[in-house]
């Protein structure tokens, strides 16, 4: 298994409980193009699924010694993903292309993401591909204000899909609008009314895709651009923003910074999401952070517009912009002492 | 719908490529850590000029020793892919990559190394 798009990528559903994450699941498994999608269910619920190859795996997570609890095992994952790959590889189960894994109402999903790079297996045959969190558009204000599972799961997504549309008042989407855009400053929002969706790319753009990962960015880049009013320098809460440097980032000088940083703050940077301009490489590296878990950088072929700047998106709780921002600066600088340290959007 | 009988207590794995031991990280499998360009040669693959990866590790370890500096700790290579993080009173600590680096900085130095801390980045700047 070479490169990360030869991977099978491995979606996950969450959303609190009862915000419509089945409902989704099955509306997606009708498209022609998701047939061959393996499921793994941590909890069934009202909600049947008519599908091929439905596996349910009872949640169970080892702590680490350190007791991170991102870095934790998902021991049932961990199992159910190496069984599924022996089947596939013995025939015993139709070639699935991409696993969809939905999550209980509770679950964080950091340590799903650190199971898929804890092992080497499970390393080279699956990557991780997207962060889907759905939110229901009647209760999830309230269940925002009142459960810190529901926060965590929606700063942690890639694309957030409201629910229930049709049976809230328009004012009451737009407040939930305003509350998911501070969260999360990258996700793109996609409402649904009575589960209806346009799955086409909701399970197969990621970063690491090679048809989708220019779509991906595209709406990493629409959100940030469209977010930027939002910006606020809060440090008392989780709240996402963008930050760009317009001189090139020396790739040794940012691993150092970005090692070290979510080695003190991983506990309080929830996704780190960036477009970075490297010294000496032509195009985009892509990194991706959940936690204290990175997954390998990636690229894009071309840069999708003329600007060069590198763009950071973070998502954080209780940490100050311009203290990330000057950091950064003065690490890079280590490396480039003759460039401007450059500046935050 | 077909429902999947749970995990048999053995599992049979395919042949993996990549389960092999690592000559340079000594990782079983391991695709190489996240901050090593090495990781994903792809992600880098449009570099023009010629880079080696002992030359990027000799770069990193300069750059990172002038950090360590703030906590009298130093790093220096040691066999193989791994390196020798030395204190001040002669602690050592054999690491594999910058994560485990960290974690033994904190380790020898007793302190909680921080990016943020604003004597650390005022001394970066004067130097």
């Amino acid at each position: 298994m070479g490169e990360f798009s030869q991977q099978t990528p491995i979606n996950i559903i969450t959303g609190f409980l009862g915000s419509g994450k089945t409902t989704l699941l099955k509306g997606l498994l009708t498209a022609p193009n998701l047939t061959d999608t393996a499921v793994l269910i941590n909890e069934f619920g009202t909600v049947g699924l008519d599908h091929e190859l439905v596996q349910n795996v009872t949640e169970s997570t080892l702590l680490l010694d350190n007791g991170c609890l991102c870095c934790a095992i998902r021991g049932d994952l961990q199992g159910a993903l190496r069984d599924l790959l022996s089947r596939r590889q013995s025939g015993q189960v139709p070639h699935f292309k991409r696993v969809v894994i939905e999550t209980s109402g509770l679950a964080d999903p950091a340590p799903i993401a650190y199971t898929l790079l804890a092992e080497p297996v499970l390393q080279h045959h699956f990557r991780l591909g997207g962060i889907i969190t759905t939110v229901d558009a009647v209760n999830g204000g309230e269940q925002l204000r009142r459960f810190p599972e529901s926060v965590k799961q929606v700063a942690m997504a890639d694309r957030l899909i409201v629910t229930k549309t049709d049976l809230a008042e328009p004012e009451q989407i737009g407040v939930l609008h305003g509350s998911l855009r501070r969260l999360n400053k990258s996700a793109q929002i996609i409402e649904v009314a009575e589960g209806e969706i346009q799955p086409a790319a909701l399970l197969t753009d990621d970063m690491y895709d090679d048809e989708g990962r220019s779509r991906e960015i595209e709406h990493w880049l629409a959100a940030e651009a469209g977010a930027d009013a939002l910006a606020h320098d809060h440090a008392d809460d989780i709240h996402s923003f963008a930050l760009s440097y317009p001189a090139p980032l020396d790739w040794s000088a940012f691993s150092i910074w970005m090692s070290m940083l979510l080695h003190r703050h991983g506990n309080n940077v929830l996704r780190i999401k960036g477009l970075l301009n490297v010294a000496g490489v032509p195009t985009p590296v892509l990194i991706n952070g959940v936690q204290h878990i990175v997954h390998p950088p990636s690229h894009l072929p071309a840069w999708p517009s003329e600007n060069r700047q590198s763009r950071i998106i973070f998502i954080v709780r209780g940490m100050d912009r311009v203290a990330i921002k000057t950091s950064l600066a003065v690490f890079n600088k280590l490396a480039n002492p003759d460039v401007a340290p450059g500046r935050a959007a | 719908m077909i429902s999947v009988s749970a995990v048999p207590a053995k599992v049979r794995l395919p042949a993996c490529p990549h389960n092999i031991m690592c000559a340079l990280c000594g990782v079983l499998g391991g695709r190489g850590h996240w901050t090593e360009s090495a990781a994903a040669p792809e992600a880098f693959a449009s570099r023009p000029e010629q880079h080696t990866r002992a030359r990027e590790r000799q770069a990193r370890t300069r750059l990172v020793n002038r950090v360590l500096g703030h906590y009298g700790l130093k790093l220096d290579d040691w066999l193989g892919g791994a390196q020798v993080l030395r204190g001040r009173t002669g602690r050592t600590a054999l690491v594999n990559n910058l994560s485990e680096m960290w974690a033994a900085a904190d380790d020898l130095s007793r302190q909680d190394c921080d990016p943020l801390d604003p004597d650390l980045l005022q001394r970066l700047e004067r130097e």
